[in-house]
Order: C-alpha cells, then sequence, then structure tokens
C-alpha cells in the first residue's frame, strides 16, 4: 500500500516479498478487462463509451470524496475503485440514463464498500450491489435493451442524456429482446457463433464470451485469480443444463446456450473471482462455484426473471464466510482439521 | 412490584423527551421493527400506523399503572396484554370506521400492535412500576417518538419512491419513481440510513464532548 511518509517500519518475515501487491494485481484485472471494454465500444458505440466512463468516473470520485470526508489517506490509488466502476459500466444496459449509472456507482462504492470499512471488508461485490439497487429501483430502464444499430457512433440513443431524476424517454423499435429473454419468453434460441461473437443485444460488456474468456486466461497465467471459481460456475451450468436438455429439448435450452448467454462469462470471470467475496482455500472456491453455477440455472429456469447470475453471486458472496467456516485446511502436523496440535 | 417500597416520584419533563429523543423507540431501542418495516411505505400509513400505536400505549400505560397494585405478579403479563388487546381492538373498529382504505393499506398490522414489543415493554418496564401521571407522561413521549420515526421513514420512502409527500405529488410529472424505496428493501434502506445518521450524530457529539472535557 502507498503511504505517504517515508518513515523506517518495521516488518516481519518474509523481507523479501513477491513484486504483486494489491496495486498491480487490480492493474492487471483492469488490463484484462480492456479487450472486453474495446469491443463493448465497438458493438454499442457512444452510449457504451458514456456508460462506462460515467461509471468509472463516479465510483472513484465517490471513494475519493469519501476518504477526503473521512480524514484518510485516499485509496483511489488502489485502482480497485475504478475497477468497481468498470465491472459496473459493463453489466448495465448501453442506453441507461447516465444519472441512474452514476447512481449505481454511489450506492456500489459509498453503501456496499465503504460503508463496511473499504476494501478488504465489504461482504458483496460493490459493481453487482450497484447494478442490484438500479435493478430493483429502475426495472423498466434496467430491461430496455439497445440494439447495435448502424448510427452507434454519430448519435445517443434519446434515453442516455437524460435529465437526472426524470424518466427516460425510448423511441420505439430501438431495443431488442437479449437471447436470454427471448428464449424465456419467446421461446426463441440464438445461435452459438453469435453468442461468443458478440452479435447480440445485452449488457454493455456481457456480449462477447470469447474477450471475457482471454481476459480470464490472462488472469490466470499471472497467478492473479483463482482458476476454480470460473471452471466449477461454467462447469455447472453445463452439466445442470444438459441434464435438462436432456430431459425435454424444447422446453430447456442446451448447455453452449446458457454458458455463452446473459452475464454469465463475464460474472464468472470477473465478479465471483473478486478475492474479497469468495473463499479462501481452493476447495471452498469449487463450493462456492458450484453453489453460483446452480443457483444460477435455478433462477434462469424456474425464476421470474430471464438472467439470475448477478443474484448467483451475491447469495454466493454471502455464503463464502460459511464455506471458509466449514472448509478449513488441515493444519500442518495436527490431527484435527483447523485445530493446531 | 414491591408495593411497599415504591417510591413516589415526582412527574419531571425528562418522562417525556427521552421517549422522544435519548431513548426514542426506533432509533435508539430499535423495538418494533416489523411496522416500522412494512407500512412506512407513504407518509399516512405512517402517521396512521404511527398515531394508533402511540393511543394504544398512552392508553394501556395509563390502565396497567392503575391497576399495578392490584394484579398478581404471577399474571402480570397476561393481564397486560387483555389490556394491550382490547385498545388494539378499539383502534382497529375506529380506523375501519373512518377509512376503509387505510384499514386496508395497514392490513394485518393493525392487530399485530398488540405483539408490538414497544407497548409490552413499556407497561413491563415503566407503568407498572412507576405512577399513573408518569406513566401517561412516558406513552405520549414514546408514541410521539414512534410516529416521528415512522414519518422520517414514510416521507423519505412516499418522497423517493412516488414523487409525493402525503399525496401531494411534488415534482413534475416525469420525475421517475425508486420502484424499490416503496417495496420491502426500501424499508431496510431507509431504516439503515436514518441509524447510521443517527449514529453518526451521537458519536460525533460524545467525540466532541470528550474534547472539551480533556482540555479543560
Amino acid at each position: 500500500m502507498k503511504q505517504g511518509l517515508k518513515t523506517l517500519t518495521i516488518r516481519s518475515s518474509p523481507h523479501i516479498g513477491a513484486v504483486s501487491s494489491v496495486d498491480t494485481i487490480m492493474f492487471n484485472v483492469v488490463l484484462a478487462m480492456l479487450p472486453v471494454c474495446l469491443f463493448s465500444i465497438y458493438a454499442f458505440g457512444l452510449s457504451a463509451v458514456l456508460v462506462l466512463i460515467t461509471a468509472v468516473v463516479s465510483c472513484v470520485l465517490t471513494e475519493h470524496l469519501l476518504c477526503r470526508i473521512n480524514g484518510i489517506p485516499t485509496t483511489v490509488g488502489d485502482w480497485s475503485a475504478a475497477i468497481t466502476g468498470i465491472l459496473l459500466g459493463l453489466t448495465l444496459p448501453p442506453g441507461l440514463p447516465l444519472w441512474m449509472v452514476a447512481a449505481g456507482g454511489v450506492i456500489g462504492i459509498g453503501g456496499s464498500k465503504f460503508l463496511f470499512g473499504g476494501l478488504g471488508c465489504n461482504a458483496f461485490n460493490p459493481a453487482l450491489i450497484g447494478r442490484a439497487v438500479l435493478q430493483a429501483a429502475f426495472p423498466a430502464a434496467m430491461t430496455s435493451w439497445m440494439r447495435q444499430t448502424q448510427g452507434r457512433f454519430q448519435s445517443l440513443p434519446s434515453s442516455t442524456l437524460t435529465v437526472p431524476f426524470t424518466k427516460p424517454v425510448y423511441v420505439d423499435g430501438v431495443s431488442a429482446a437479449t437471447p436470454l429473454s427471448a428464449w424465456k419468453f419467446e421461446e426463441k434460441a440464438t445461435s452459438t457463433p453469435d453468442l461468443l461473437m458478440g452479435l447480440t443485444t445485452g449488457s454493455t460488456g456481457e456480449t462477447c464470451a470469447i474477450l471475457i474468456i482471454i481476459g480470464g486466461v490472462y488472469l490466470v497465467a499471472r497467478k492473479m485469480m483463482s482458476w476454480q471459481i470460473p471452471v466449477s460456475i461454467l462447469g455447472t451450468v453445463a452439466i445442470f443444463c444438459t441434464i435438462l436438455h436432456l430431459i425435454d429439448p424444447s422446453r430447456y435450452a442446451g448447455p453452449m446456450f446458457h454458458m455463452f448467454s446473459g452475464g454469465l462469462m463475464l460474472g464468472a470471470v470477473f465478479m465471483a473471482t473478486d478475492m474479497v467475496g469468495s473463499p479462501i482455500t481452493h476447495r471452498g472456491c469449487v463450493v462456492y462455484g458450484v453453489l453460483i453455477g446452480f443457483l444460477t440455472v435455478l433462477i434462469r429456469v424456474w425464476g421470474g426473471m430471464p438472467d439470475g447470475v448477478m443474484y448467483a453471486i451475491l447469495i454466493g458472496n454471502a455464503a463464502s464466510p460459511h464455506i471458509d467456516h466449514w472448509i478449513q485446511p488441515k493444519v500442518y502436523g495436527s490431527a484435527v482439521k483447523g485445530v493446531p496440535s | 412490584m414491591a408495593v411497599g417500597f415504591e417510591q413516589e416520584q415526582s412527574v419531571t419533563p425528562d418522562d417525556f423527551i427521552k421517549g422522544v429523543w435519548k431513548q426514542n423507540p426506533v432509533f435508539v431501542q430499535v423495538l418494533g421493527m416489523c411496522p416500522v418495516l412494512a407500512v412506512t411505505n407513504t407518509a399516512i400509513n405512517a402517521l396512521a400506523m404511527g398515531l394508533a400505536t402511540a393511543f394504544v400505549l398512552l392508553m394501556s400505560n395509563i390502565v396497567v399503572s392503575t391497576i399495578r397494585n392490584v394484579v398478581p405478579k404471577q399474571v402480570r403479563i397476561v393481564t397486560f396484554i387483555l389490556v394491550i388487546a382490547t385498545f388494539v381492538t378499539i383502534v382497529d373498529y375506529a380506523i375501519q370506521a373512518v377509512s376503509l382504505d387505510l384499514h386496508k393499506a395497514l392490513g394485518a398490522f393493525i392487530s399485530l400492535i398488540v405483539v408490538n414489543c414497544l407497548i409490552l415493554g413499556r407497561a413491563e418496564a415503566f407503568a407498572s412500576q412507576n405512577s399513573v401521571a408518569r406513566s401517561a407522561l412516558d406513552a405520549l413521549g414514546m408514541g410521539v417518538g414512534f410516529t416521528l420515526a415512522l414519518l422520517c421513514l414514510g416521507g423519505v420512502r412516499e418522497i423517493l419512491g412516488a414523487g409525493s409527500l402525503f399525496n401531494v405529488r411534488l415534482f413534475g410529472e416525469s420525475y421517475q419513481e425508486w420502484v424499490v424505496m416503496m417495496l420491502p428493501p426500501g424499508g431496510f434502506f431507509t431504516l439503515a440510513g436514518w441509524l447510521l445518521l443517527i449514529n453518526w450524530y451521537q458519536q460525533r457529539k460524545s467525540r466532541l464532548q470528550e474534547a472539551k472535557e480533556s482540555t479543560l
């Protein structure tokens, strides 16, 4: 951590540490998300640019101001607020009014991270809390999905620049169903190549599964992310959906559709792996991943909403301290789990 | 309830004020959360609920205090509940007579005033040990404190959730409602927000006082 004063500090061993600190890991997460951000700008144009910038600025500014008010050194430099902002921006619909985006950032950072004591003390993923509150507060705006149109780089959708605290106005025919809602409400399937390439409607950053996987592989290769979590989430979803698909193919979509549609890939790779909200042990991570995958399919197939990744991850966050409590590694040299002799 | 040792203390304004602020039933004692969270979605509901509770609290405190020397200790809780239930029934019919819409909006929560731990708590902790005048003043203070707290919640929730206060529109037609504030989670958010604000104020006050004392 960066400290303002350079004084002699007494530290316990090890004295030669690895170079990776909170800042460098967080910065690499930002790097891994950059391709996803760039694709979202390509897919949704100016509105995606504005949504992402607003989300990041509101998160970073909230963190900075709250630190200043409380008279502690600003923690903006550790990149975690920026990551929350990018993640929030990536999970919101591209045409969302910017004042709602900013409100989500303030609620996420202020209400679910800073009030609990800042980075490392938050029980839930701040970006997802921001999104969950927005989803509950503005259900209409949060489910108006913009199409990828031709003039996306020249003009903004009418809803983006809505005056704060007023209702957005949507032009007819601009919005369309996401692959998941099309399946749920109209029983229309979307082809897997389209889902992989991101040529669908959806949240700003959830459409292109390939780029998200590339970002995840980069982080795993640099040992900055636990691979157990995304693999167990996606594996559970795949197995569960295959069983359902084999029972009744006309009612339940196949595993490929569920794995690459909606926010599952983004959630499994970048949200569920948040180090603060996930369990500590590898076995705990697998349990956590299986729980999230199972809940996701449960909400998608039998719930009222098309996508349930957000709620599944939040429930997973809530369960992770308990998972850590139950699954404790055997302490070296002891006979009983978790109890040193 | 040892009758012989009971000391008649004089009536002080503190009996009233402590219920409104220092021992506010919602913000300090955090009692009676069920109506606080459930029926504060609009300011009118909150006001009606607060007044109904305050009325039951006042009447039951007076009656409990009057009969405090004749009720055997073993059956006092049952007696208190019977007294409270009597007044809740009166309130229930009164609200039904005044406004059926309001009765429908408050629903089961009028009957549930019986089990509001604030009322039984005051009967047991205060009215059964103090004079009628003091008990009445205590009930008034607690009732006003409860009603004010409910109004604080109901006001915020109605302004954010519907853009109005006491059914008067505050903003234009294009105001975007925060739907979540009218739903149960909104009750939790608003209560948490008020508790945060009040605790922050109290802590700041005690910090300032400590600083003042240390400089003296």
